[in-house]
């Protein structure tokens, strides 16, 4: 027990580390839900999409030989970049094709729409990685490999980088939203699409720029992704996806502080699970098989017991 | 590009008409009806190898039982093509059986699937799920596998039970599917369309992860490595292993399937569904008891999906659990969006057709890309999502109703209140 006990400490770091980046998918996802109160499905292969393009830029970077003489921040923020403006324009693209001939459709239209979206993405990037490079599987040049030890805690660099861009990426948001002119305009198409229609607020402009951000966040958030595993493959999106999205339920989706709350309790919660599983059941059971599951459990309880969320107003359905 | 297509288009939808307003009439119904069949039959027997000429067959059955014609001349006409052609094309070309049962099997997941998001408005996303469980009840005791964790099993059976559990473990596998339609049915009775699909989608994920995890503290599922060799069922001392005889059975639960829906879809139940998928605040208001409406459509859809798995153990004679991923979900969710949501006649071809795509179509086209001397990392057979996805997207952008659209009675509020402002009524509308 004693032993058990002595990891707390690494524990929680992981599970905190790994919130982030559930962290900063689950903005995207909130924002969306938060104008469109629909689910992006698609967001979690636009963040493949993302972490791919953050991969070929630092391909790019190691064939000119810049990574080893360039600052690695430099690298970093290159891949970051266009990493958002590739997910950017993926967003925008999804939106314009598969989402805006839907609007006022029955709800699951759209949804259906977006499955597809989602299916197509991924098999697409698949089908473009393994024609190109072979594989795809494919390994991430190495940057910030260093890594720094606070008593028996280990915290690689890497990790900060995903820390610090989710806090910077939350205040961002939220700055964006509530102070910028464009934010306003946005929070009243979500509010009532039609009457910020009559308000002199082109809607779909508006809606088409909640996809670029939503996008660009997702992009920033796969070359990060792509930066701290050091591997990407055309699927790292589905199951991130899904736990961003529980994420996004827990703190109460549309809420974005509440997104990024979502998911470091979530990192942690899983983290937690993950590693005391075992032992809690005598071997019996292994923890690291059964992770997944930890973020499923918690999205039915939150929905079962609180759908809200946790920071969430609870609205009634309009009828 | 439009300029070509849409003569075509106009030209095909018009003979369609012609043909279906023949078989709608009493005179020329019974003709037109041998007519269809007999060109299918003889196709089917000249061509037997190809796809197409299966997925003919199977429009002819579709037709004859859609004409207006006494109930013995539909059983007659359809059970020509079903019971004796497409047979024989089976034993013409031995790859040719299993993609045929493995329609029938599409066809009976999609017809249930239908029965959850076409009837009653429920967008399920792990439907695989019951598949999975269906297929587990009856491998599990017709295998060794039975032996790792029983020791009455070691003792008694070693090598699992024999043909007949097939038949006993029928009711057992649709408990099992139906319980398991319980089990995700109950948390997810509040919730709106777009949080079902995404729970019904971590549903699906952690069943897949628990038969995947099952071989540890007692080896039940047999792990990733899964369950092989499964006895084949048999019928007192005839034993149903060759490939036409799983055909048989397949096309028997299908049939039963089928009839099942038809009657499902007529009678107080589906009644209720129609209405809580229209306007679930209206039906209740009405008196539709939504709670126990919304648990029957969950569990009477996964205790098809059970049925289904149990006639894939069957044909496989091998599952692990790679075999109930979403793709999977997905693949016969795109079926009955193709066919149309709520359609019967429209999920049956809907799932003909996505089956033939992904096995025979992709494939032929594989071959033909080969002799261009493509790399063979691009190997087409592999674009199975790809092809789902374009199809979601297509049919929700372009044709929302599907290509067999339900017919549903209508109303022309028009001719009811004069001709007031146009009000847009369409046949068939995608449930909420």
């Amino acid at each position: 027990m004693q032993e058990q006990l002595s990891i707390l400490p690494q524990i929680l770091t992981d599970g905190l580390i790994i919130g982030f980046l559930y962290a900063i998918v689950a903005l995207g996802y909130t924002m969306v839900y938060g104008v469109l109160e629909f689910i992006n499905f698609a967001h979690s292969e636009i963040f493949m999409f993302g972490a791919f393009a953050g991969f070929e830029v630092l391909m790019l970077l190691q064939k000119l030989n810049l990574i080893a003489t360039m600052p690695e921040l430099v690298s970093l923020v290159l891949a970051v970049l266009v990493a958002m403006f590739v997910a950017a324009a993926i967003g925008w693209t999804v939106e314009r094709t598969a989402y805006r001939p839907l609007r006022g459709a029955p709800r699951l239209v759209p949804l259906i729409s977006a499955i597809g979206v989602s299916f197509f993405l991924q098999d697409f990037a698949r089908v473009i990685w393994t024609a190109t490079r072979g594989n795809f599987h494919q390994a991430v040049p190495a940057i910030y490999t260093g890594s720094w030890t606070i008593g028996s805690i280990q915290v690689p660099h890497r990790a900060v980088i995903i820390m610090i861009a989710g806090v910077v990426m939350m205040y961002g948001l939220i700055w964006f939203v509530n102070k910028t002119k464009v934010g306003k305009a946005m929070r009243a198409v979500a509010q009532d699409r039609a009457t910020a229609g009559l308000m002199g607020i082109n809607v779909d402009r508006i809606i088409s720029l909640t996809f670029v951000v939503g996008g660009a966040l997702g992009g920033a958030a796969g070359a990060l992704f792509a930066v701290r595993y050091t591997s990407v493959n055309p699927y790292i999106g589905f199951i991130l996806g899904m736990k961003a999205f529980t994420a996004a339920v827990f703190g109460g989706i549309g809420n974005l502080a509440g997104a990024v709350m979502g998911g470091l309790l979530l990192g942690i919660f899983e983290a937690l699970g993950t590693a005391y599983l075992g032992p809690l059941t005598n071997g019996v059971l292994r923890g690291s098989e059964y992770k997944d599951i930890f973020a499923f459990l918690v999205l039915i309880l939150v929905l079962v017991f609180k759908p809200s969320g946790l920071l969430g107003q609870t609205t009634s359905e309009k009828v | 590009m439009k300029a070509l297509f849409r003569p075509i288009g106009a030209a095909l939808t018009k003979a369609i008409a012609w043909f279906t307003a023949r078989l709608h009439n009493e005179q020329t119904a019974l003709q037109t009806a041998t007519a269809f069949v007999a060109i299918a039959v003889i196709v089917q027997v000249l061509i037997p190898s190809s796809g197409l000429s299966i997925l003919f067959s199977l429009l002819s059955v579709l037709g004859a039982t859609n004409a207006r014609i006494k109930p013995l001349h539909k059983w007659i006409l359809a059970g020509v093509p079903l019971l004796v052609a497409l047979p024989y094309a089976g034993t013409h070309n031995p790859s040719l059986a299993p993609l045929m049962v493995q329609m029938f099997i599409y066809i009976g997941l999609a017809l249930g699937l239908n029965l959850v998001v076409g009837f009653a408005g429920l967008l399920d996303l792990g439907y695989i799920a019951f598949f999975a469980g269906g297929a587990y009840v009856y491998a599990i005791f017709a295998s060794t596998q039975a032996a790792k964790f029983s020791p009455w099993f070691a003792e008694h059976a070693p090598q699992g039970l024999g043909g007949w559990w097939f038949w006993a473990a029928l009711p057992l596998a649709l408990a099992v599917a139906a319980l398991l339609g319980l089990a995700l049915g109950l948390p997810v009775l509040r919730m709106r369309g777009d949080y079902l699909a995404i729970v019904t989608l971590g549903f699906g994920e952690v069943i897949q992860v628990i038969s995947r995890n099952l071989d540890t503290p007692i080896n039940i599922t047999g792990g990733a490595p899964g369950i092989a060799p499964i006895n084949p069922p048999s019928l007192g001392p005839i034993s149903l292993g060759s490939s036409t005889a799983i055909y048989y059975l397949g096309l028997l639960f299908t049939v039963l399937v089928g009839i099942a829906m038809v009657r499902l879809e007529q009678s107080r139940v589906g009644r209720a569904w129609a209405a809580m998928r229209e306007d679930d605040i209206a039906a209740k208001a009405m008196g539709v008891p939504l709670i126990k409406m919304k648990l029957l459509a969950f569990a009477t859809g996964a205790s098809f999906s059970g049925a289904m798995g149990m006639l894939f153990a069957v044909k496989q004679q091998f599952i692990n659990p790679d075999t109930f991923g979403f793709m999977e979900s997905i693949g016969i969710l795109a079926m009955i969006i193709l066919g149309g949501l709520g359609s019967i006649r429209g999920v049956i071809v809907g799932a003909a057709a996505v089956t033939l795509l992904r096995f025979q179509f992709l494939r032929d086209i594989s071959d033909y890309f080969a002799n261009w001397g493509l790399p063979p990392a691009i190997d087409v057979t592999k674009y199975q999502p790809l092809l789902f996805g374009l199809i979601l997207i297509f049919m929700m952008i372009y044709k929302q109703e599907g290509l067999v659209p339900a017919a549903r009675p209508t109303v022309d509020i028009n001719a009811l209140e004069g001709a007031n402002p146009p009000v847009s009524g369409k046949g068939a509308s995608v449930a909420r």
